[in-house]
């Protein structure tokens, strides 16, 4: 019975790579081959940024269960650390592996300040630790707009003022300057290395899901005094899920930032619209559900651009488009009809028994 | 249920297939009719939607005002003019989506975009495609970092030296504040030269105190600074939305400086509730009044008034400006619709440099191959009510 669940969990996780790996391939050969326009070519590196960000935060929404308002701060986080060490060495190391150092550093640092936050945030819960989780995105934005560094031969300088009292030599340069942030980041990412990242991202998430470690943190989800009367860390569990959240999505930062030649910290791009706008493909693909995290993120990254054609219409569009999946999806008047049109159709597959044990398995 | 999902995302995944099939589809017949080879294609990116929805609306507006007149002038060297404008919201990722867009559309130049950090963006891709790019208003100094990229307004360094050569020149003040804001490129960008250039200059900067677009309703925490600090004249490379709720406050703390700005004050007048008696005295730098007595502006403002209801701004002017500019350079290089995108910008730029263009925003305007155009910033002051040259 164990190892029969067992696999069901594999292949439950294998057809999430399957189609993310088909998804990767038909991109791919449309690319190569020149049959894909050139908005969709555009779109293909943020649709992999967009899907590392929903899944790292279905992590800590879904899988641990609290509400995190503040993901694009992290990602705030990786973007400038990742650009700045690459604009810092852009020319001094080869540049795959300025890159691929680029993207660990940016993990890094978004993981640390992931335990950073934690460590007062997660004593809150529920609404409390959304709203201060909120603040601490906020912050982060800010303080990156105040922010001024320059180098000259002297080393690095450092102003929270404006980069003229950063005093540098007429042949310095400032690399971070305030809200014009960093501008000139080499193009490095590409929907390789995008693909490949969100695969890292997919096989950490999911293994961890069902390790010994994942059930700890689900069961702090489920009943947190249950699981603390069995000796559960909490402190450690609720950690570690939001730290690993946190550095993928600072990983998805540094493609972002590689992505673009210019990276600012506007409201538009990590402000609480974009932390709110990543809950949005955790919801609507299904607290929990990696899978359905990664469509969300692809249509609904999609959308908008698809909808252009509509011109001042579209974001009404959009938004109309939006609730509409969301009833179809989870009111519970649409799920009735589903279940009801299933019996009518599929009733002869068995796959309620089945489904009943993913449930409560993968939730 | 699982199973259901499946299914779900199975029809979602799709009808969006079937949405993107439709979409290459328009692309694809957008294509077949610009290899006819009988119009030229001109794009335009900036935002119509959001907080600058204002400034890329005004530039939208202009540029199609500009090519509805070619068009009925004969077009450029014989061929019409085909203009689209997309929207960026002012996000670097969504400028170069538009711009992947108005790829598939067919656009063989660029007037955009209109906010410099999507411009900074933007350019990348325009230089990796060498496609010929004149941005109307986008004024960081590296919008026009490579060789493909012009524009018609001043850059930023440009305006904050140049208000404080015109400042110290004419003994305006001995003792200057600024009020500027931080979170914005064409601010900080504007007042780090102006600080720079002061020092070499006859008046000292007394006080410099910053806002962000999160805190910009009441500033009177700064006016007060600048009061104490005994501030002559206040310096506002700013906003005009913000310049006005800063003279209306101004006015309570009972502080009566004289103010100075940059371009960006320019639609001041047109605030609404705004008590225009307060602006009286104000000094601006700008390449564009709208009340301009001269025959060229009168027509300008007069069609677009007809057109759109409103008076146009700067950001109007600008891009009405690098339509011309366009179509002269592209008169000079003696441009047709069929050649490709690369051969039309090599031509464009060596022509470019060449053209002198009696524009809105100047007279004799000519461009640097660096990209920079060469025109006199005109100083205005408001009396009673109306622009009147300095």
């Amino acid at each position: 019975m164990k190892n029969l669940k067992l696999n069901k969990i594999r292949n439950h996780d294998f057809i999430t790579y399957l189609m993310v790996l088909i998804a990767f391939l038909i991109a791919g050969i449309l690319s190569v081959t020149g049959q894909m326009s050139s908005l969709m070519e555009g779109l293909l590196v943020p649709l992999c940024i967009y899907v590392m960000l929903a899944i790292s935060l279905n992590l800590t929404v879904g899988i641990l269960g609290e509400l995190s308002l503040g993901h694009a701060g992290f990602m705030c986080v990786g973007a400038f650390s990742g650009a700045f060490f690459s604009k810092c060495l852009d020319g001094a190391i080869p540049d795959g592996l300025r890159f691929f150092i680029a993207l660990l550093i940016g993990a890094a640092v978004a993981g640390m300040f992931g335990i950073l936050i934690g460590i007062p945030v997660l004593r809150l819960k529920g609404d409390y630790l959304a709203i201060v989780t909120l603040a601490f995105g906020e912050i982060i934005k800010n303080l990156v707009n105040v922010l001024y560094i320059g180098r000259d031969e002297d080393g690095f300088h450092f102003s929270m003022k404006d980069s003229i009292s950063l005093n540098l030599k007429p042949e310095g340069e400032v690399i971070i300057n305030g809200a014009q942030g960093i501008t000139g980041t080499p193009n490095d990412s590409s929907f390789l290395i995008g693909a490949i990242l969100i695969f890292i991202s997919l096989i950490i998430i999911l293994n961890l899901i069902h390790s010994r470690d994942g059930r700890a943190i689900m069961s702090i989800r489920d009943n947190r005094i249950a699981a603390e009367s069995v000796g559960i860390n909490i402190t450690k569990y609720k950690l570690m899920a939001f730290s690993i959240s946190a550095a993928i999505a600072g990983v998805a930062g540094v493609l972002y930032a590689h992505n673009l030649s210019t990276l600012t910290a506007s409201p538009k791009n990590f402000g609480y619209n974009m932390s709110i706008m990543i809950l949005v493909f955790v919801v609507l693909g299904g607290i929990g559900n990696i899978r359905g995290s990664i469509i969300a993120a692809v249509i609904l990254t999609l959308l908008p651009e698809l909808l252009r054609g509509l011109s001042d219409y579209r974001m009404l569009i959009y938004a109309v488009v939006l609730i509409a999946m969301m009833l179809f999806n989870w009111s519970p008047g649409a799920i009735e009809w589903k279940e009801r049109m299933k019996e009518q159709y599929f009733s002869k597959f068995p796959f309620r028994k089945d489904d009943k044990n993913m449930k409560k398995e993968v939730k | 249920m699982k199973k259901y999902k499946k299914l779900i995302s199975f029809a979602l995944a799709s009808s969006l297939a079937v949405s993107l099939l439709a979409g290459c589809g328009k692309a694809a017949d957008g294509g077949s009719t610009s290899s006819g080879g009988d119009v030229f294609k001109i794009g335009g990116i900036g935002p119509i939607t959001g907080d600058n929805a204002e400034y890329g609306m005004a530039v939208q507006n202009a540029a199609q005002l500009a090519v509805d007149e070619i068009n009925a002038q004969g077009g450029i060297n014989g061929y019409q003019i085909e203009f689209k404008f997309e929207d960026d919201e002012t996000d670097a990722e969504k400028a170069v989506n538009a711009y992947n867009t108005l790829k598939d559309w067919g656009m063989q130049m660029l007037a955009g975009t209109v906010t410099s950090g999507c411009c900074v963006a933007v350019a990348e891709k325009t230089v990796a495609d060498n496609m010929f790019q004149i941005t109307p208003s986008g004024s960081s100094v590296d919008c026009v970092k490579h060789d493909n990229a012009f524009r018609v307004c001043f850059s930023d360094p440009n305006q904050g030296m140049a208000s404080a050569q015109y400042i110290g020149e004419n003994g305006l003040a001995s003792k200057v504040a600024v009020i500027y804001n931080s979170s914005d490129i064409y601010s900080s960008g504007i007042y780090e030269t102006f600080a720079a250039e002061a020092n070499n200059q006859p008046f000292t900067i007394v006080s410099a105190e910053a806002f962000t677009a999160d805190s910009k309703t009441d500033f009177s925490v700064q006016l007060q600074k600048a009061k104490d600090a005994g501030a002559e004249l206040i310096f506002l490379p700013i906003y005009y939305s913000e310049a006005a709720l800063i003279l209306s406050q101004s006015a309570t703390l009972n502080y009566a400086p004289s103010f100075f700005g940059c371009d960006g004050l320019d639609g001041l007048l047109g605030v609404e509730n705004f008590d225009t008696s307060l602006a009286e005295g104000v000094m601006l730098l700008t390449p564009f009044a709208a009340d301009a007595q001269d025959e060229l502006t009168q027509n300008f403002v007069k069609a677009y008034k007809e057109k759109f209801g409103n008076t146009p701004n700067q950001f109007a002017a600008d891009a009405y400006d690098a339509i011309y500019a366009i179509k002269m350079a592209a008169e000079d290089a003696k441009l047709t619709p069929d050649m490709d995108v690369s051969q039309m910008c090599e031509a464009m730029k060596a022509s470019i440099v060449k053209i002198t263009l009696n524009g809105l925003t100047g007279t004799g305007m000519t461009w640097e191959p660096s990209g920079e155009p060469n025109k006199e910033p005109k100083a205005v002051k408001i009396v009673s009510g109306a622009y009147t040259s300095m």
